[in-house]
């Protein structure tokens, strides 16, 4: 039962984290009708920023302003490239911004080189918050759940209860009515393009020091997002949370919980051949969870785009 | 939709009938084909060295890769983020061929890409049975998921996949064919070249099929395709089987070729690769990717040997086509028809050469600018000694710093100086026409 709540909170960690890209990358594909391919690479920029500055003005700083500069680097790029790429039509600008996720991979490496910066936990967080039974939760994990939900509730707060999420909403829906209404929604677009991308800042000035800041993170990270946000439903917001949570638990419970193919196979009555070692399907007898965990999440959106190509939340037209 | 710049859209008067637009004529000019068949017999003659042997094999598999790539992304309007996993299956089920010893004597080397086609093919058929319902986005994404999955399953289904090692085997073990054993890298290269016609010809012939124009129908217009009566899902499934076929003859000829197949052939690195070279290309024109895959593959090798920094060079390169020549290189050539039509093309030479070398030139120097903020960066600590473009010189000195700003600003400012004088030359050499192209370097 202990361990079950261990889980539970690294699940949360981890499916919060994963909601604050898949937040932005969602709003900012109702907003433009295209996946940002290089979502997850302002999430690298981010972590990368924070590390830059952490070493002159300290861990905080770079909490304060490396989303900052993630987000107007992302309202840059929407202004002076996806506009221009836009006349094109969809799908160039899909691949504009996987080039621009390459590109960025690239310029990383150019800045910082291959290896993993020594971006550490600041020593203001760097102790243990509670223990369960033994398990001990380290309050920087606590801390990440604090900030994400800050977020999350502020996100909401914003878009639902403010004038400007008001005609962001309306925009969203209906773009020429609220330009027909005097609003400059050009600038709107920019402006939430660039708030998805600061999210993403945020998600890895705050993720780096744990999973690590190399310039591999976006690539590992971002096609789970791109997952999350299918699984949930292109351009819902509930559905990405939803989503991210999910992911965040599945991963974790089939890391940490050895499950074996071979009894859920002998479970369901089929029995394990005499020869394994010389069977075809040896090694699908083999597999464990902590094997598989990774490609879960990809399993259930292949999973759910048979059943319900819309997602969990999706709008059945879109 | 896709591409402003879709195939032989030059705008006519299609009341004369001289001048009447092309793109629906079933005639097929043999010309081309014949000249480049006989290029690809003569051309280990010209560069008969192995490593230009070893690079033509690699642009022979590249080209057919990316013209089956095109079949999606061109002609069907579907952008695949996961194409590789057909190639690398493909690449696999050759392996196995060529593995299991027994079948394999009995089998002339030169059939074997079928049995990646046909692997390839069979994947593709699971695989679009429900990706294809939609384009677009929703289908971006799932070529996506079901590319990392396999590409993650094949590190865990080691049976079939081998794991990280990846399997290899020896193609020699075939039924001789004609007293070839392909031995040689020579005799390869006209396996390769062989098949490089075969499915190039057979590509080209599926683009001028009803069933490939309906895909040019659906991609630019699903609605409209459905309500003449074509089930746009359908279009697009035979599209996307057929790509997947000649995707894995492209990976069946790379496991002859270098003998080992690894995870590396399908993961999304690859297909990333696939994506920016038929991009680069060019995806309005059937020979788009084939000019793509011989410019990225000599890109790739040139380049790679000269600098660490080639793959930010594609990238910015990539990036640059995306926004300003979204026709790619074939977009580029084909903008000059008109003009060669009405024989204006010679007023564009001079502008040409007086804009494009302070171009390059300012390109030269501004790579020279980043070939040494990197060495500054990145070089340990003593070594402050570089060399870029034959030069030789202190990375840390003033000197070369001022010098290479000096010419990249020059350059530039010049080519700004230029550029009117292009545009109105391109103008002029496209003056009887209405319809104003934006210029030939915006």
């Amino acid at each position: 039962m202990d361990l079950v709540l261990v889980n539970l909170i690294d699940g949360l960690v981890t499916g919060l984290l994963l909601f604050m890209l898949s937040a932005g990358l969602t709003l900012i594909f109702s907003m433009m009708g295209v996946l940002n391919f290089a979502h997850a690479s302002f999430y690298m920029l981010g972590a990368y920023f924070a590390y830059q500055i952490s070493i002159a003005l300290g861990f905080w700083m770079g909490l304060l302003i490396a989303p900052l500069i993630v987000g107007v680097i992302g309202a840059g790029v929407e202004r002076y490239g996806l506009r221009r790429v836009h006349q094109y039509g969809h799908v160039p600008e899909l691949i504009f911004t996987f080039g621009l996720a390459l590109l960025i991979e690239e310029l990383v490496q150019f800045i910082w080189g291959r290896n993993q910066m020594p971006y550490q936990i600041p020593d203001a967080l760097n102790f243990t918050a509670f223990a369960i039974s033994g398990n001990s939760i380290p309050a920087y994990k606590v801390f990440m759940i604090f900030i994400s939900v800050a977020i999350f509730i502020g996100l909401l707060y914003v878009l639902t209860k403010t004038r400007v999420g008001m005609i962001i909403q309306a925009a969203l829906s209906y773009p020429r009515t609220v330009e027909a209404l005097g609003h400059n929604v050009p600038l709107i677009f920019m402006g939430v393009f660039g708030v998805g991308t600061a999210l993403a800042g945020v998600a890895g000035v705050i993720a780096g020091p744990v999973l690590g800041t190399f310039p591999g993170m976006a690539f590992v990270l971002g096609s789970i997002v791109f997952v999350t946000i299918v699984i949930g439903g292109l351009g819902s917001l509930w559905g990405a949370l939803v989503a991210s949570l999910l992911i965040g638990w599945i991963t974790t419970f089939a890391k940490s919980y050895n499950i074996r193919m071979e009894d859920i196979l002998n479970g369901i009555g089929i029995s394990t051949p005499e020869n394994l070692s010389d069977s075809m399907f040896r090694d699908i007898w083999a597999v464990t969870s902590p094997q598989i965990a990774d490609i879960l999440p990809y399993i259930l959106m292949v999973l759910i785009l048979i059943f319900r190509p819309y997602g969990l939340f999706g709008n059945r037209d879109a | 939709m896709s591409n402003p710049m879709k195939e032989n859209q030059i705008t006519t008067d299609p009341s004369k009938p001289a001048q009447r637009m092309r793109a629906g004529s079933l005639r097929i000019a043999a010309l081309p084909w014949v000249i480049a068949g006989l290029a690809l017999l003569v051309m280990p003659f010209v560069f008969n060295d192995n490593s230009a042997i070893t690079i033509m094999n690699q642009m022979a598999i590249t080209i057919i890769f990316a013209l089956a790539y095109n079949m999606l992304l061109g002609q069907g309007g579907m952008l695949s983020f996961g194409h590789a996993v057909y190639a690398g299956v493909g690449g696999f089920a050759c392996m196995h061929v060529m593995a299991s010893t027994d079948f394999f004597e009995m089998l002339p080397l030169p059939v074997l890409p079928i049995f990646g086609g046909l692997f390839g093919m069979g994947l593709a058929m699971i695989v679009g049975s429900f990706s294809t319902r939609s384009a677009g986005t929703v289908f971006a994404m799932i070529s996506l998921g079901v590319g990392e999955l396999i590409a993650a399953c094949s590190v865990i289904i080691v049976a079939f996949f081998g794991g990280e090692e990846g399997i290899s085997g020896d193609r020699t073990y075939g039924l001789p064919f004609f007293g070839i054993e392909f031995l040689h890298q020579i005799e390869v290269y006209y396996l390769i070249a062989f098949w490089l016609m075969v499915s190039a010809l057979l590509m080209y012939l599926f683009s001028r099929t009803p069933i490939g124009r309906m895909a040019n129908a659906v991609r630019d217009n699903p609605e409209r395709a459905e309500f003449l009566g074509y089930s746009s899902r359908w279009v697009r499934y035979y599209s996307f089987i057929f790509s997947g076929f000649f995707a894995g003859i492209a990976g069946g000829l790379f496991a002859i070729n270098y003998e080992i197949v690894t995870e590396e052939n399908l993961n999304t690195a690859s297909s990333g690769v696939i994506l920016l070279v038929t991009f680069l290309g060019g995806v309005g024109f059937f020979f788009g990717p084939i000019i793509g895959a011989i410019a990225f593959t000599l890109l790739q090798t040139v380049l790679s040997l000269q600098t660490d920094l080639w793959a930010f060079y594609a990238g910015v390169l990539f990036l640059a086509t995306v926004m300003f020549f979204p026709g790619g290189l074939a977009g580029l050539l084909m903008m000059h028809v008109p003009a060669i039509k009405m024989g204006k093309a010679s007023k564009l030479v001079v502008p040409y050469i007086t804009t494009l070398i302070p171009a390059l030139i300012g390109i030269l120097g501004l790579s020279a600018l980043v070939e040494m903020t990197f060495h500054v960066r990145h070089s340990s600590v003593g070594d402050e000694e570089m060399t870029v473009f034959w030069t030789t010189f202190d990375s840390h000195d003033i000197l070369p710093w001022a010098v290479a700003i000096g010419v990249t600003v020059v350059a530039f400012a010049v080519m700004r100086m230029m550029l009117p004088t292009l545009r109105a030359a391109w103008a002029d050499a496209n003056a009887t026409k209405a319809n104003t192209s934006n210029g030939g370097a915006a």
